[in-house]
């Protein structure tokens, strides 16, 4: 459904995305990551047809961007970091407006415009000023205007910035449920969001696609990244010595509490069973043996330092 | 279809703002005071050739208020829009830039026409104590409105380079009023330059039209400074594709 090949973007002498390639197919959720300044929004506003790419190419649901930029704006809906509003309007009037401007045909339009309301949570306040609305409700707005007309793309830069914990939670649970039949590119910062909003993510990094896969799939590539809670009843310096011996065992650590050690390896099962036995070895009770997946965050974290890690 | 969306709102915006009603208010106070104070002039000191008297002098005074006044209605035109982010969404929607501008101008000149439109009220008061001529009324107010949309084309055009306001229409007023002082000083400037400065000269091309003739060149001349404010317009809504959205 989104398809870039190698996109540039030159500003002058600035390169904003330098050979950007990724697909999101139909019915994907996919997260779009990488730090202030990396290039997302730069990616996301020439993939919703706002500049072309200098270089590369891009389609949207099979409308090349360049040779076709109407067909290709018809076809995506696009939600802009800081959702922008016409303060003077009510809701319903710009949802109105923008049916017209995407070519919703004036009899469908009413219906179009309910539809959005209702899957938004936008029926109460339909009648309001935008601009006397709580930033909640102004960020539905913008995800309303986007969905109008039912694109089987969309392209959500930032959805929840600057909104209350209870708002974002909202906000992810409408994101999750325009998935469906819809290809969905949707960038944040926030990474626990992603992961519990998108089966895939792709990495952006000083312009360039640094990763790309499934959060599993990016622990994997990262090698050494199963961690391991264990607890023991000993005590915790000679438990830490012992484990430190452990062959499969990469590094240990202290836990995040008293009780708990944690523990890093490439192979899952082996540095399980091998954790065990060194315990078992001293006579030492095993209280937990728990498998714990990394969390995205510092999967992320760990992706941007390693080109400086293997630069020095 | 989508110039028609935008000409709606825009034409909303201008009322919902209470904006149209101010500029209105304005012009139409400013354009009776002028007319009044005319009328009695010619009536006391010029007789009554009201062509060459009376309209002259009131088509020459209005093109003065509008030069004041058009920067209003059209300073927020882009600007407005760049400052909010709102034309971000609109560069995502399948209208062209074309239609976002010619929308937006549409309104513009729909207040502007009504603006000119009351003002037909002064000479129809004068009509029912002594004959009027409607030709040189029509000249006049064909003068006025090119001359109008003239001015509306440029202030749009500065519109769309800034998100302030208020640079929008300090630059249309200023751009507006050097074309106004532009043949002023004939004695002072060298002759070549006044020759140079006269064609284009937006002011100059009104006389005609104020004293109740059309000549198609003025016509044309207009026109085509509007044309060409509105390429300008366009060009720089479309050098977002190299300069990005700043």
């Amino acid at each position: 459904m989104i398809t870039a090949s190698n996109l540039t973007k030159v500003f002058g002498t600035v390169t904003a995305i330098d050979d950007v390639s990724f697909h999101v197919s139909a019915g994907e959720v996919v997260g779009f990551l990488g730090p202030n300044g990396a290039g997302k929004t730069t990616t996301m506003r020439i993939l919703a047809g706002i500049f072309p790419p200098t270089r590369g190419a891009a389609s949207i649901a099979g409308h090349d961007v360049l040779a076709d930029p109407m067909g290709a704006r018809r076809a995506v809906g696009y939600f802009p970091e800081y959702a922008p509003f016409y303060p003077d309007l009510s809701v319903e009037q710009y949802l109105r407006f923008v049916g017209c401007l995407k070519r919703i045909a004036r009899r469908r339009r009413g219906s179009a415009v309910a539809d959005v309301l209702t899957s938004c949570g936008l029926e109460e306040v339909a009648r309001r000023l935008i601009g006397k609305l709580s930033k909640g409700y102004r960020q539905r707005v913008g995800l309303a205007q986007a969905l109008l007309g039912d694109p089987p793309v969309l392209i959500l830069d930032e959805p929840t910035t600057g909104l209350d914990p209870e708002q974002v939670v909202e906000i992810r649970r409408l994101i999750a449920s325009f998935g469906g039949t819809r290809a969905v590119l949707f960038s944040s910062h926030i990474l626990w969001e992603v992961e519990a909003v998108c089966s895939r993510v792709v990495v952006l990094d000083a312009g360039r696609v640094i990763a790309e896969g499934t959060p599993e799939a990016l622990t994997a590539k990262l090698g050494a990244h199963h961690r391991i809670i264990v607890r023991v009843d000993a005590p915790r310096a000679a438990v830490l010595e012992a484990l430190a011996e452990v062959e499969q065992i990469r590094t240990v650590e202290p836990g995040p509490d008293a009780l708990r050690i944690v523990a890093e390896t490439d192979d899952c099962e082996a540095g399980c069973r091998a954790l065990a036995e060194a315990v078992q070895a001293r006579g030492w009770t095993l209280l937990e043996l728990r498998h714990e997946p990394l969390p995205l965050e510092e999967i992320f974290l760990r992706l941007l330092r390693r080109p400086q890690e293997l630069k020095s | 279809m989508s110039a028609a969306a935008i000409f709606a709102k825009e034409l909303r915006a201008y009322f919902t703002s209470m904006l149209a009603y101010a500029v209105l208010s304005i012009f139409l106070v400013l354009s009776g005071y002028y007319f009044y104070t005319n009328l009695v002039f010619f009536v006391l000191m010029g007789g009554m050739d009201l062509p060459r008297g009376l309209w002259q002098y009131q088509f020459h005074d209005t093109r003065q208020i509008l030069l004041f006044v058009i920067p209003f209605l059209t300073m927020r035109l882009f600007a407005e829009e760049k400052k909010l982010g709102t034309i971000e969404l609109l560069w995502t929607y399948p209208v062209r830039d074309g239609a976002l501008m010619f929308g937006k101008y549409a309104a513009c000149l729909a207040v502007i026409s009504l603006m000119l439109a009351l003002t037909v009220v002064y000479p129809l008061l004068l009509a029912r104590v002594y004959p009027v001529a409607a030709g040189p009324l029509v000249a006049g107010y064909v003068g006025l409105f090119l001359l109008a949309a003239a001015f509306a084309a440029c202030g749009l055009w500065a519109s769309s380079l800034t998100d302030s306001q208020l640079v929008a229409g300090t630059v249309t007023l200023g751009m507006l009023l050097f074309f106004w002082i532009l043949t002023w000083n004939q004695a002072a400037a060298s002759e070549w330059l006044i020759a140079l400065l006269t064609p284009v000269s937006l002011f100059d091309r009104f006389h005609t039209f104020a004293r109740g003739a059309i000549d198609l060149k003025d016509v044309v001349f207009l026109i085509v400074s509007s044309v060409f404010f509105l390429a300008l317009t366009l060009f720089t809504l479309e050098s977002r594709r190299w300069r990005g959205l700043t």
